[in-house]
C-alpha cells in the first residue's frame, strides 16, 4: 500500500516538475528561435547563451505590482482572480493521462511501476484529456469577461468561438486513431504503432491517416492559441486580448499555461500519430536502460514538435477571423470526418 | 478506487502550484496602488463606458449552439470507434446512417449561412 502510494507520489513529482521546468526552457527556445529566424541575436547576456534569461524574467514578474482594474467588483473580481489559476491547473492536470515511456515491467520499492504514466489504470485515457483540456476555455473567457476592458472582452469572446470550433475538428480527427487501436488508453495507441509495414515504413498512424494527422496538428495550434491562430491575443487589434489587464504572477500563470499546453499538444501529436516512444528497427533494451532510452526517443520527438510550434509562429502570418472560422467549420471538420470514414471503409473492407 | 488516487494527488499538486506561487508573489511584490493605474487600459484615454457596453456579433452565440450539437455527435463517435473492430460491417453501416442525418443538419446550417462570417 505505502510502496504503491510512494511510486505514485514519485511519478507525480517527477512529471509535474519536468512539465514546469520545460516552461522556462521553452521561453528561452522561443526567444532565441525568434531571433535566429529574424536574423538577430536575442537574449544572450544573462548566463551562457542567455540561458538564465527566463529565471530573471520570472523574478521580475513575481516582484511586479498586481493590479486589478477599477470597476471589477463582486463576482467579477472573484472570476478575475480565479481565471489565471484555472488556466494553470487545467494545463498541468491534462498530463495525468499522457504516457511518456516504455515500461518492460519495472519495479520500484518492490511495487510495479505500471507504465510511465501518472494514472496507469485510467481506462478513459484520451477522453479524460479532452474533457479536462476543454475546461481551458473557461479561463480565457472568464479572464476576458471579468477584466472590464473591451479588448479583453473581444479576446475572450473570440477565444470561446475559436477554441470551441477547433475542439470539434480535434476530437473528430482522433476517431480514426481510436478505430485502429480499439482503446481509449494512450499506451495501447502507442503499442499499436510499433513495428513496420513492408519492413521499412513505420506503423505510425501518420502514414495511413495523413489527413487526420494534419487536421489534428492544425487544431492543436488553434487550441493552444498559437500563431497563425492567435486571434485571441492579436496584438495589432486587441492589445494582447484576454490578459491585457493582468500583471505580475497572474500574467505569468497565463503565460506558463500556454507553454504547458504546447508541451501537452506536442506529446499528443507524437503519441497519436508519430508512434510515441517507438522507433522502427530499434529494439528497446531490457530493464531500466530500455525505459530511459524509450523516454529519450519520446523526448526527442516532442522536442521536434515544440520547435515546430516556434518555427511556425515566426513563419506564418495571422489569419483573419472570418478565415479562421471558415477554415474550422468548412474545411477542418469535413476533412476530419473524411479521415475516419476512409479508415472505417478500409477496415471494413479488410474484414469482409 | 485506487485507479483514481494518482488523479487526486496530481490534481492537488496542480491546484497547489498556482496558490503557492501567487502567495509568494503577494508577499514579495511591490504595491503602490493608484486610482489612475487601476483604470482599464484604453490606449492612454480614460474609458467612456464599461466593457460590458461593448457590442459583439450575434454569430458567436450561433457558433456556441452549433458546437453543442456537433460535440454531442463526437461523443457518440468515440465508443463506436473503440468497438469498431467488433461491430464489423453492421457497425459501419449504422454509423453511416447516423452521419447522414447529421450531415443533413450540417448542410442546412451551411446553406442558411450559419457558418458565414461577413
Amino acid at each position: 500500500m505505502w510502496a504503491e502510494i510512494l511510486v505514485i507520489v514519485i511519478k507525480v513529482v517527477v512529471v509535474s516538475s519536468v512539465l514546469l521546468t520545460l516552461v522556462p526552457i521553452m521561453v528561452w527556445v522561443e526567444r532565441r528561435g525568434a531571433a535566429m529566424i529574424q536574423d538577430r541575436l536575442g537574449p544572450n547576456r544573462v548566463g551562457p547563451f542567455g540561458l538564465l534569461q527566463p529565471i530573471v524574467d520570472a523574478v521580475k514578474l513575481i516582484t511586479k505590482e498586481d493590479l486589478t482594474p477599477s470597476g471589477v467588483k463582486g463576482v467579477d473580481r472573484l472570476l478575475y482572480l480565479l481565471a489565471p489559476s484555472i488556466a494553470l491547473v487545467v494545463a498541468i492536470s491534462v498530463f495525468i493521462a499522457v504516457p511518456f515511456g516504455f515500461d518492460p515491467g519495472l519495479k520500484l520499492f518492490g511495487h510495479a511501476i505500471d507504465g510511465f504514466i501518472v494514472a496507469p489504470n485510467l481506462n478513459l485515457g484520451i477522453l479524460y484529456i479532452f474533457a479536462i483540456a476543454s475546461l481551458g476555455v473557461y479561463s480565457v473567457v472568464l479572464a476576458g469577461w471579468a477584466s472590464n476592458n473591451k479588448y479583453s472582452l473581444m479576446g475572450g469572446i473570440r477565444a470561446s468561438a475559436q477554441m470551441v470550433s477547433y475542439e470539434l475538428a480535434m476530437t473528430i480527427s482522433v476517431v480514426g486513431v481510436l478505430m485502429v487501436s480499439g482503446s481509449f488508453g494512450l499506451q495501447d495507441v502507442v503499442l499499436h504503432q510499433s513495428g513496420t509495414w513492408f519492413g521499412f515504413i513505420p506503423r505510425w498512424n501518420v502514414f495511413p491517416q495523413i489527413i487526420g494527422a494534419i487536421t489534428f496538428i492544425v487544431a492543436a495550434f488553434a487550441e493552444t492559441n498559437r500563431l497563425p491562430f492567435d486571434l485571441v491575443e492579436a496584438e495589432a487589434e486587441l492589445v494582447v486580448g484576454y490578459h491585457t489587464e493582468y500583471s505580475s504572477m497572474r500574467f505569468a500563470a497565463f503565460f506558463m499555461s500556454e507553454y504547458v499546453n504546447m508541451v501537452t499538444a506536442s506529446s499528443l501529436i507524437v503519441i497519436l500519430f508519430f508512434g510515441g516512444w517507438t522507433l522502427p528497427g530499434f529494439a528497446t533494451p531490457a530493464g531500466w536502460l530500455g525505459a530511459l532510452v524509450s523516454i529519450g526517443i519520446f523526448a526527442v520527438k516532442v522536442a521536434f514538435f515544440l520547435w515546430f510550434f516556434v518555427w511556425v509562429r515566426w513563419t506564418l502570418p495571422r489569419f483573419r477571423f472570418d478565415q479562421l472560422m471558415a477554415l474550422g467549420w468548412k474545411t477542418m471538420i469535413p476533412l476530419a470526418v473524411l479521415n475516419f470514414l476512409l479508415v472505417g471503409a478500409g477496415m471494413a473492407l479488410r474484414n469482409l | 478506487m485506487t485507479n483514481y488516487i494518482p488523479i487526486v494527488i496530481f490534481t492537488l499538486v496542480a491546484v497547489s502550484f498556482p496558490i503557492i506561487t501567487l502567495l509568494i508573489a503577494k508577499v514579495i511584490r511591490a504595491g503602490s496602488p493608484d486610482p489612475v493605474k487601476a483604470e482599464p487600459y484604453e490606449c492612454g484615454v480614460a474609458a467612456e463606458t464599461t466593457a460590458f457596453d461593448t457590442r459583439f456579433s450575434i454569430r458567436y452565440y450561433l457558433i456556441a449552439v452549433l458546437f453543442v450539437v456537433f460535440d454531442v455527435e463526437t461523443i457518440f463517435l468515440f465508443p463506436w470507434a473503440v468497438m469498431f473492430d467488433r461491430l464489423a460491417l453492421f457497425g459501419f453501416i449504422e454509423m453511416m446512417v447516423f452521419l447522414a442525418i447529421l450531415l443533413a443538419g450540417y448542410v442546412y446550417a451551411w446553406r442558411r449561412g450559419a457558418l458565414e462570417w461577413a
